[in-house]
């Protein structure tokens, strides 16, 4: 047997037909056994469809072909995270911008499990594109809106991201607005109706680079889109722990902001965009650790020292039979995640956090274990395991760390801290 | 070809119409159950005419359910676990058409009660080195089995043993066992309790003196005993480490319910601690969810050697953690009396007992390290250790 999972093809595989699965609101795998019907009562199906299984071969295929682990080194040494080519062949070509944007916008019409599946291959690849900013986060907050942008979105005409600091967790359910740092003054003269001019800095945002659209909470509760070319606005490159996604500061000075959605509206689509991307980024982190142990298995194997492969040794055998136990435990809680968004349950804020918790620490582990079994040809530049480390590691950190998520379950789950901790 | 929906609707009909001229309320226990076996209503997965319908696995809760919202007795699965989730299933696979029929009934309806057979004082992880010798008789219609067996579960209950012997020691050791059904009550089975630390005594000692087995017992071919035990051996893994529960179910609720009803005892370390194990657990279970949504379409994962693995790390955790919250309780332990019970719930008695009965949750059915190395060489196909063992004759072994 090899590591791959039932629902996963080993490179070299025949493939699936290319993309069906784009236009046709490829939907939850579903099963007419007895035994699906009352699972999905209790619990939503935690495995990859077929639909879900063709879009993960073509995205595997695309990354394997324009992302290897020469050209994001390459683009690392360069300062250039992002792959704005690849980026359009991913988003306007094989149509994964779209994927959460209804057909009647121009979108798939699919859900988050398949938006999961481009997540886990982006991950794997540890590749340099704003999938996350864009086509997840900027996108959630602008679905239940209807908004003009979302067309341009779908069809990867325009990208866009969320200006909230990437480090923050999602909201407790619930909550009211966060600090958002940037203020809405009134329009200046001779701006159209409606227009506010913002002013403030939103520190570490992801994808903002590559952003056309930024969307930005402004204080008095909107959520407003600003162009991110306006000559109001600076987008200072940070050195990024994670040089494959690039983080900006983002400051506006009086930059006009069209207001998207209002007030509540606002907060919620906030939230909604944080939850979603804390649940997607947690499949993404899923790839990063299935990759990391891939690369060690075959390491440990073809390695030999003390004239034996050092894959032999129990001592490596145990360490990597932990990684593997915790990338299955990692899979089923990245399914749950990305079923409870894809059909609105109510106990998507669990799923969420379980499932940031569960892959942030899988990846974590496995990407360390990484470094370590490859021994003193991991610790170096020209070996990729430093970049899933350094992914793996960021992608822990961000929207929420492991312990933040298990601190957010304790009132989502009535296990309250001690008085007065 | 019918869908499974529809399959699950004639399987209701089947039920009604069964119970239609079987009143669950009327009839002996025994008969009832013994009635549904042939109707093919006992595990709808089985073949025709062995209390089955050859369907899907899946089907079997259908039955189930409708057989309990009609209040019909069941065959108390907790008490048969052993023959059910490992004897069945080895028979199923191994047996003859004269040994399913023979066994596969009684066994199903709880009258015959079956144990296995397999450890030894001398093989415990290295199972495939046991010493328990078969020797098969000049008249060649039976076998004579000589030996000790431990950690039986259910010996003295059980009329059938699945039994796992040596037939040759004169070649390598996997290639020298055989596989047997033993009748308990033959002459020379002597059962003895085997007390644990938690008090109780819910395995046993068995001592096997010339004790004889029947070679129309036997189970698979001669010397083909290892690759049964396999079979018998994935079953039971599965059985410890996969059972369907909602959340909150097993060791996680007892664990978050000691919290919530012990204000007193919370601590900034104890509540992390909790926590972690909470969501572990939780999603241990989402987990093995998975794991018996891919079984029930037919596309078994590796998964399952996982699920003990982490099944047995999470239990003794949360029981300790448990033991941690009950305070000045924790130092009081309910009964030390020996005990024979007839089921085990790992759930059951006090923190304390659970706390002490988790410690065999990593030993049983296969070490936690043994389970690693299977994940290791069979899922990951790592290169095995270097050996001496397995190509030597059994006898030349050093021991």
């Amino acid at each position: 047997m090899t590591v791959t999972s039932p629902g996963e093809r080993p490179p070299g595989t025949p493939r699936g037909p290319e993309a069906p699965f784009l236009r046709h609101g490829a939907s939850a795998a579903t099963t007419d056994s007895a035994e699906g019907s009352r699972s999905r009562q209790a619990l939503p199906d935690l495995r990859y469809s077929e639909a879900e299984e063709q879009l993960r071969a073509a995205v595997r295929d695309l990354l394997a072909d324009r992302s290897p682990w020469a050209a994001v080194l390459a683009r690392v040494d360069a300062g250039e995270g992002n792959d704005l080519a690849l980026w359009h062949t991913l988003a306007a070509e094989l149509g994964c911008a779209g994927l959460l944007i209804p057909e009647s916008q121009g979108g798939a019409g699919a859900s988050y499990r398949e938006a999961a599946v481009v997540a886990e291959e982006t991950g794997r690849a540890a590749a340099c594109v704003p999938y996350l900013g864009s086509a997840v986060m900027a996108t959630t907050a602008l679905l239940g809106t209807g908004d003009e942008l979302l067309p341009a979105l779908a069809s990867g005409r325009l990208t866009a991201a969320l200006a909230v600091g990437f480090a923050g967790a999602p909201p407790a359910p619930g909550s009211g607005p966060g600090p958002w740092p940037v203020r809405a003054g009134p329009p200046g003269a001779g701006d159209a109706a409606g227009l506010a001019r913002l002013t403030g800095t939103v520190r570490g945002v992801a994808d903002a680079l590559a952003a056309d659209v930024l969307l930005v909470p402004g204080d008095g509760a909107a959520l407003y889109a600003v162009d991110a070319r306006d000559a109001a606005v600076t987008r200072a490159p940070q050195v990024s722990l994670d040089a494959t996604r690039p983080l900006a500061d983002v400051t506006l000075d009086a930059a006009p902001g069209r207001p998207v959605c209002p007030g509540d509206q606002a907060v919620r689509a906030v939230a909604a965009a944080l939850a979603a991307g804390a649940g997607m980024l947690a499949c993404e982190q899923l790839g990063v650790a299935e990759r990391c142990l891939d690369m060690t298995v075959a390491y440990v194997k073809q390695r030999h020292q003390f004239a034996r492969p050092v894959g032999s040794f129990e001592a490596l055998k145990y360490r990597l039979a932990d990684v593997w136990i915790a990338v299955t435990q990692a899979r089923a809680a990245a399914r749950y995640a990305a079923a409870c968004l894809a059909g609105g349950d109510p106990d998507t804020p669990v799923a969420v956090a379980l499932a940031k918790a569960a892959c942030g620490e899988a990846a974590v582990l496995a990407a360390q274990e990484c470094v370590q079994l490859h021994g003193g040809i991991g610790f170096t530049w020209e070996h990729p395991a430093h970049l899933l480390l350094k992914r793996a590691k960021s992608g822990s950190l961000a929207l929420g760390t492991p312990d933040r998520h298990r601190a957010a379950l304790a009132a989502l789950v009535d296990l309250p801290p001690p008085a007065g901790g | 070809m019918l869908t499974g929906n529809q399959q699950a609707g004639e399987l209701r009909q089947q039920v009604r119409d069964f119970l239609a001229g079987h009143d669950p309320a009327a009839l002996p226990r025994l008969e009832f159950l013994r009635a549904r076996f042939d109707a093919g209503l006992a595990w709808v997965h089985y073949p025709a005419g062995l209390g089955g319908q050859g369907l899907s696995r899946s089907l079997q809760s259908v039955v189930d359910a409708e057989f309990a919202a009609a209040g019909a007795p069941d065959n108390n699965p907790a008490r048969i676990g052993i023959g059910l989730g490992m004897a069945a299933p080895t028979i199923l696979a191994y047996g003859t058409q004269e040994q399913q029929e023979r066994w596969l009934r009684p066994l199903w309806t709880g009258e015959e009660v079956w144990c296995q057979l397999f450890s030894e004082p001398g093989a415990g992880s290295d199972l495939a080195g046991l010493a328990t010798r078969a020797v098969r008789a000049e008249t060649g219609d039976h076998w004579l089995v000589s030996g000790q067996k431990v950690w039986t579960s259910m010996a003295h209950a059980a009329r059938w043993g699945l039994l796992l012997a040596r037939t040759d020691p004169d070649v390598p050791k996997h290639a020298g066992l055989t596989y047997f059904g033993l009748d308990m009550t033959a002459a020379g089975v002597e059962v003895r309790p085997l007390r644990q630390l938690t008090g109780e005594a819910e395995f046993n000692e068995v001592f096997l003196a010339d004790a004889a087995v029947a070679e129309a017992n036997r189970i698979g071919g001669i010397g083909a005993g290892w690759r049964v035990a396999q079979g018998t051996l994935m079953n039971e893994r599965i059985a410890i480490g996969g059972g369907a529960l909602p959340r909150e179910g097993g060791m996680a609720g007892l664990a978050a319910a000691a919290w919530r009803e012990h204000p007193e005892a919370r601590t900034p370390g104890l509540h992390d601690r909790l926590l972690r194990l909470w969501a572990d657990a939780e999603v241990a279970r989402l987990a093995g969810a998975r794991l018996r949504q891919q079984l029930a379409a037919g596309q078994p994962g590796p998964e399952g050697s996982a699920a003990k693995v982490v099944f047995a790390r999470l239990n003794q955790e949360l029981a300790a953690l448990e033991l941690e919250l009950a305070g000045a309780a924790g130092l009081i332990y309910d009964d030390w009396t020996l005990r024979r019970p007839e089921t085990v719930s790992f759930f059951g008695r006090g923190p304390g007992y659970r706390y002490l009965r988790s410690r065999g949750n990593s030993i049983e059915g296969g070490t936690s390290e043994i389970l690693r190395g299977i994940i290791a060489e069979r899922v990951l196909g790592l290169p095995a250790e270097p050996r001496t063992d397995t190509r030597v004759p059994w006898k030349d072994l050093p021991r």
